[in-house]
């Protein structure tokens, strides 16, 4: 029974502390910069951004798909480590899902900073086509959107129940919001089998949504004629790709928040070590995807394809696309390859790596094509042969990533990382009845 | 408690299945009867000649005549959307005649009121491979038959009609621009900012409603612009500006149905035309079906040098100073 208190005591939520409030300010103000960016966007038009009509989509686009591809975390997290019945993910799961519906929730937003005409949004229900891969998205990313919250809503209600409790005597609001919030969880039986048949019915559908969320993102691309895109290998490509960023989102959001909650006992170096193991596969996989992306169209070598090849190779995008694949992708590989290097702070810092790397890998995938057309640059100024983000491009999307931390950010502050239920019945201290072991 | 529920839930759900059966078995019914009832009537013995429109009488028993509302408008009735009924324009571009004059690129920008950075119509330095020689190629919209931005365009603003256009209804389109990134000949333009087509050019625009009919005029910010065809002059009779603009007669337009094509001084049978002189379409291995036919740029009147002189490299749409 002490031991049960002391868990629950371990896990509940905490009070900001005065380095997380300078960190919610930090970001709230970056945020507010954004927001004071894209209005200006709005009323001036997208003449502040350094797009034009070569280089027709940038780093809002580009952006919008690390997002779309971070939000795959929840997927693999939750879906292939639950049916695989991989036990060392409970610590995990509840932070994978925050990130899910944080990244996701700004992707929806993010693409909608792309559009020129975001007064003219509803054109996209009222005149919607269906054979526009951009109607997919809008039927896919709300649909990922709902399940996602569901997959975090499900298994937070015996939580719920318990902060509740916690709750009671120290702040009697907190405690009524997480009691409705419970849906009057008591831990019944019955209340537990339909639970568990729930959690089971979005763990099946998140892995096929996932995936087709994906799929469409990389079909946005591949569905014009464009060198570079126009490849039947995107979608596996964007899949890895979206493992990779997610996994590498996961481990450094993990290693922060068990540094600043003083987790470690929760989350150990064996967690670690197998997320590291997890990330080091999916690298491998993005890897194989990279070879057959860029190295096996060498040697058919038509000279369009020569041309955007020559051009992330040896030309204009060339250290960024070596920088992108040997220290954002081989290099991590390498080292994961060793135990030492899947110990918990050269693990994070791979993490950090592999993200920033994600980010900039789909600036490679989406600005170069751009530039080289099917007919040669002429009668327009110079400088759209070329393109780098504006002033306004990069507040902007600085300010969507702080928006995405900031929502993890609340979510952290509210909702117990760690399933406290789960582990309690984990480790055989529960106050409540164990789980059925229903067979479904 | 529990069991209870148990068979209302299999009570509503039989219930509904079964009520759905009935719904359609009902409404098959109903269809079936219908065409039995219709074949049971009887005739009234009262026969109507008619002629019929191959000349011949015919006697239909007068219960089966009906008259018909005649729609006046039926073909005269212009549906934008639509375009001319029974029309294909396309256009042929003489290569061999151009020496990049720019007239028409001059005259386009006129009257379409371009302020951007990029034209509709641009004259290409093209040159297939270092030992192939230099020549110009004027490059509008291609308005291909299997127009790759209409099928990425998610609410239908940009749109192909019967006769041949693709047109962009401005007042529609939500500035995505997958229809740029889906158009492989980079003839779609974007407006950035505000046009600013009222500070420049104020004469016609006044009052003028942006309608796909006159793309351009005025443009929309944070939408597409593109090469129209200039339906407004076809309509009038007249053809398209850059084709009266051209001092060399490099462009051809005319209806594929009727096989004429015209430069304004001559006049020609399309399929002659596009047999003798080897007609081609560009990029024609991707399967747009463009509606732009090329002739080689073969015997060539003037030297690919002579157009130097008018050539910027940065530059399509003259700004005022």
């Amino acid at each position: 029974m002490n031991a049960y208190k002391a868990l629950v005591k371990d896990l509940v939520p905490k009070k900001f502390r005065k380095k997380d409030k300078l960190w919610m300010i930090f970001l709230i103000v970056i945020i507010v910069a954004g927001l004071v960016a894209y209005i200006d966007q709005v009323r001036q038009g997208q003449k502040v951004t350094n797009m034009n009509d070569y280089a027709l989509w940038g780093i809002y686009i580009s952006n919008f798909v690390f997002f779309i591809a971070t939000s795959f975390v929840g997927s693999v997290a939750v879906a292939i480590l639950r049916l695989t019945n991989n036990h060392w993910r409970t610590p995990l799961v509840r932070i994978a899902e925050i990130i899910t519906v944080a990244a996701i929730v700004m992707a929806g937003i993010t693409i909608m900073i792309d559009m020129a005409r975001p007064d003219r949004l509803l054109n996209l229900f009222v005149h919607a086509r269906l054979q526009s891969p951009i109607t997919w998205d809008v039927v896919i990313i709300p649909t990922y959107i709902v399940i996602s919250l569901l997959l975090l809503y499900f298994p937070l209600l015996p939580d719920f129940a318990i902060l509740k409790k916690y709750f009671k005597k120290k702040k009697p609001k907190m405690s009524k919001l997480y009691g409705k919030l419970s849906l009057n969880w008591t831990g019944s039986a019955a209340q537990k089998a339909i639970q568990t048949k729930s959690i089971k019915i979005i763990a099946l559908m998140i892995l096929p949504v996932g995936l087709l969320l994906q799929t469409i993102d990389a079909w946005l691309f591949s569905t014009t004629y464009r060198i570079g895109w126009d490849s039947t290998n995107f979608a596996p490509y964007f899949i890895s790709g979206a493992m990779v960023a997610g996994i590498g989102g996961l481990i450094c959001v993990i290693f922060v928040v068990r540094r600043y909650k003083r987790l470690h006992k929760y989350i150990t170096d064996f967690h670690f070590d197998k997320m590291g193991k997890l990330l080091a596969l999916a690298c491998m996989i993005y890897l194989y995807f990279n070879i057959n992306e860029y190295v096996i169209p060498l040697f058919t070598s038509k000279k369009d394809e020569a041309t955007h090849l020559d051009m992330l190779i040896t030309g204009e995008y060339s250290v960024l696309f070596w920088v992108v694949t040997i220290i954002g992708l081989i290099l991590p590989i390498i080292v994961m390859f060793f135990k030492k290097g899947r110990k918990p702070v050269p693990l994070f810092y791979i993490g950090l790596i592999v993200v920033i790397g994600s980010w900039w890998k789909r600036f490679v995938i989406v600005t170069p094509t751009l530039l080289h057309p099917f007919l040669p640059i002429q009668g327009v100024p110079e400088s759209w042969r070329h393109y780098f983000p504006s002033f306004h491009e990069w507040i902007i999307t600085i300010s969507t990533l702080a928006m995405a931390l900031l929502l993890i950010t609340i979510m952290i502050r509210y909702l117990p990382v760690i399933p406290i239920q789960r582990t309690a019945e984990e480790l055989g201290i529960s106050k409540e009845e164990p789980i059925e072991k229903t067979e479904l | 408690m529990k069991s209870n529920s148990k068979e209302r839930r299999k009570f509503l759900d039989k219930g509904l299945k079964i009520g759905l059966a009935t719904l359609i078995g009902s409404f098959g019914l109903s269809k079936l009867s219908s065409k039995l009832i219709a074949k049971t009537t009887t005739s009234s013995n009262d026969k109507m000649e008619l002629m019929t429109t191959d000349g011949k009488l015919i006697q239909v028993d007068s219960s089966e005549v009906m008259t018909v509302e005649k729609h006046h408008d039926h073909d005269s009735a212009y549906n934008v959307r639509e375009g001319m009924p029974n029309r294909k324009f396309v256009m042929v571009v003489d290569l061999a005649k151009c020496k990049n004059a720019l007239n028409c690129q001059n005259a386009c920008n006129k009257y379409h009121y371009v302020t951007g950075d990029n034209a509709w119509l641009k004259v290409y330095d093209m040159q297939e491979s270092k030992d192939t020689a230099h020549y110009w190629m004027p490059m509008m919209c291609q308005h291909c038959d299997k127009p790759a931005c209409v099928t990425v365009c998610p609410v239908d603003a940009t749109f192909k009609r019967r006769d041949g256009l693709v047109l962009i209804d401005n007042e529609r389109c939500i500035g995505c621009r997958f229809c740029m990134a889906a158009c492989p000949y980079s003839t779609r333009v974007f407006n950035w900012g505000d046009p600013g087509q009222e500070v420049t050019l104020n004469m016609d625009l006044i009052g003028h409603s942006p309608s796909p009919e006159h793309a351009g005029k005025p443009s929309v910010v944070g939408t597409v612009d593109k090469c129209d065809f200039c339906p407004h002059q076809v309509q009038q009779g007249e053809l398209p500006h850059c084709v009266t603009a051209c001092p060399n007669g490099v462009f051809y337009f005319g209806d594929k149905y009727e096989d004429t094509v015209t430069n304004g001084e001559e006049t020609l049978r399309l399929s002659q035309l596009l047999e003798d002189k080897a007609g081609y379409r560009f990029l024609e291995g991707l399967g747009t079906e463009p509606s732009v036919y090329y002739l080689p740029p073969t015997d060539r009147l003037v030297d690919f040098e002579d157009g130097l002189q008018y050539y910027k490299e940065f530059e399509s749409v003259e700004k005022p100073e």
